[in-house]
């Protein structure tokens, strides 16, 4: 038996499948994964997240830290409550995790790493906090609910106490707010707009509870993976890691290579690849025909080396299969993917493949 | 739990045989089966008039999770495919034991080994343990 969040008894009751994901017991799916991604693209869906690791940087000296820590640059979050995507890198510039930055006031972050990763996140930031005057707190007493769709933050605002309503309700993209014992954020991992909600562990059973009653759809990790995957969301572990720079995959938006004296961990040997062009791309699959791309299939180009699908999947949107892989460099449009022996014609399409309900690429 | 039809063999691989009155033999995937695959997307289905091994690779039933082969559980020429999966590989979630039947094969062999329903229910409930 794995690790439990607070709202695991609400899954069993709701007959969810649990499987262990990186060591939690959590929900895959409560009936029809195809039934929860929809409902997120059309109406709202909520996602129990409590295994992910929230992680609180206080001190005189945290914004300083992080600006070492990580390939972004917090010094671009001038308003308090603004977000920031990173990668924190190793010193050869492979990824150890992504997360994300709040800043929610000055010298006061609070960051949030993959729940799989905790373990070695946790020693690295410690490690590189060393001479920093920076305290670094854990908060495992917390626990998370997504709340995705178009619908979502319409509904999951009426669960909130009055005071918060307007303030969460007029929050932008990628900002959050510190709201008496919650932290609302409109951030997600969908595709969709929605918000995060951190609480006390002991809270979260009822706003999930209140989330259910009001129609918003109980979602598996199942509908988190296609609607990512749709989104073009990289997931650590399979489309990147202590291997793979940002710069292959997909990622390189997010270094901050600007001011030029900035010493982030990893830069020097980014710099290097940088400068490479004949470094792998990620891209965009789209299959042709019918069947489904998984995970590691061969991606044949003609007159290159060969790529790799990190990520494959049917998409339940396009109703066709999609996948994100790690492809020769160069402009292509064609290519054909390895399949039990057989070789379909797939497009190298550029990414998301899915925003906001609607679909972004040509069928 | 759904109950097991009566009138059907089982095998380890969770496939389900019906024998026909004209000797060929219907075969599917139990809803054991498709429960733990959840939704299907995609169905790899053989040629009429191919041949097949007992043990061997028949079809591919691919959920959104994961593919899973389906194995001949006895070897003999494929006469019958339901082509309504290409469209519809829901049918299988469904309705396992019915609309969601997969291939029809004119057994030219022995079957390997098969369990009735009661061995079947013991065999995943102890899966289930």
């Amino acid at each position: 038996m794995g690790s439990q969040t607070p709202l695991y008894s609400c899954h069993v009751e709701a007959g969810a499948r649990i499987v262990d994901f990186g060591g939690w017991d959590m929900p895959l799916h409560y009936g029809s994964q195809l039934e929860e991604h929809h409902a997120v693209r059309r109406h709202a869906g909520a996602f129990d997240v409590s295994h992910m690791t929230v992680v609180d940087l206080s001190g005189a000296g945290a914004t300083e830290f992080l600006r070492r820590l990580l390939a972004n640059d917090v010094a671009r979050l001038k308003e308090q409550g603004k977000a920031l995507y990173s990668c924190m890198l190793n010193a050869d510039g492979g990824v150890i995790d992504d997360l994300i930055t709040y800043y929610l006031a000055p010298n006061r972050y609070r960051v949030i790493v993959n729940a799989a990763t905790r373990d070695k996140d946790l020693a690295w930031i410690n490690e590189q906090a060393g001479s920093y005057a920076v305290d670094v707190a854990e908060r495992p007493e917390l626990a998370m609910i997504a709340v995705q769709g178009p619908e979502a933050r319409l509904l999951a605002a009426t669960f909130l106490d009055d005071q918060w309503r307007e303030p969460a309700l007029a929050l932008k993209p990628f900002y959050a707010l510190e709201a008496g014992d919650l932290f609302v954020a409109r951030t997600g991992y969908t595709g969709e707009d929605g918000w995060e909600i951190v609480m006390p562990a002991a809270q979260a059973p009822s706003f999930w509870d209140q989330c259910i009653a009001a129609g918003i759809q109980p979602c598996g990790l199942g509908a988190r993976d296609t609607l990512r995957l749709e989104a073009g969301m990289n997931l650590y572990g399979t489309d990147m890691d202590e291997t793979i720079s940002p710069l292959e995959a997909g990622l390189g938006w997010t270094i901050a290579w600007d001011p030029e004296d900035r010493d982030f961990i990893g830069r020097e040997p980014l710099t290097e690849m940088r400068a490479n062009p004949g470094r792998r791309k990620f891209a965009g699959l789209l299959l042709e025909s019918k069947g489904v791309l998984r995970n590691h299939q061969r991606v044949v180009v003609e007159g290159k080396d060969d790529g790799e699908i990190t990520s494959g999947g049917f998409s339940p949107t396009l109703e066709r299969s999609i996948a994100m892989a790690r492809i020769p460099a160069g402009d292509y449009e064609h290519a054909q993917v390895e399949v039990r022996n057989r070789l379909l014609d797939v497009r190298v399409v550029n990414m998301p493949f899915v925003r906001n309900g609607k679909i972004r690429i040509d069928l | 739990m759904s109950e097991l039809p009566g009138d059907l063999k089982y095998t380890k691989e969770h496939e389900w045989l019906r024998q026909e009155e004209d000797g060929s033999v219907t075969i599917g995937i139990t809803d054991h089966a498709q429960t733990a695959l959840g939704d299907l997307v995609y169905v790899e289905l053989p040629e009429v008039g191919q041949e097949v091994e007992s043990g061997g690779e028949m079809a591919v039933v691919e959920s959104v999770k994961a593919a899973s082969d389906v194995y001949a559980p006895i070897g003999g020429k494929i006469i019958k495919i339901n082509d309504e999966l290409s469209e519809d590989p829901e049918k299988i979630n469904v309705d396992p034991y019915g609309d969601g039947w997969i291939v029809r094969l004119q057994p030219s062999g022995d079957a390997g080994e098969t369990m009735d329903p009661d061995a079947y229910q013991s065999f995943i409930d102890e899966l289930d343990e």
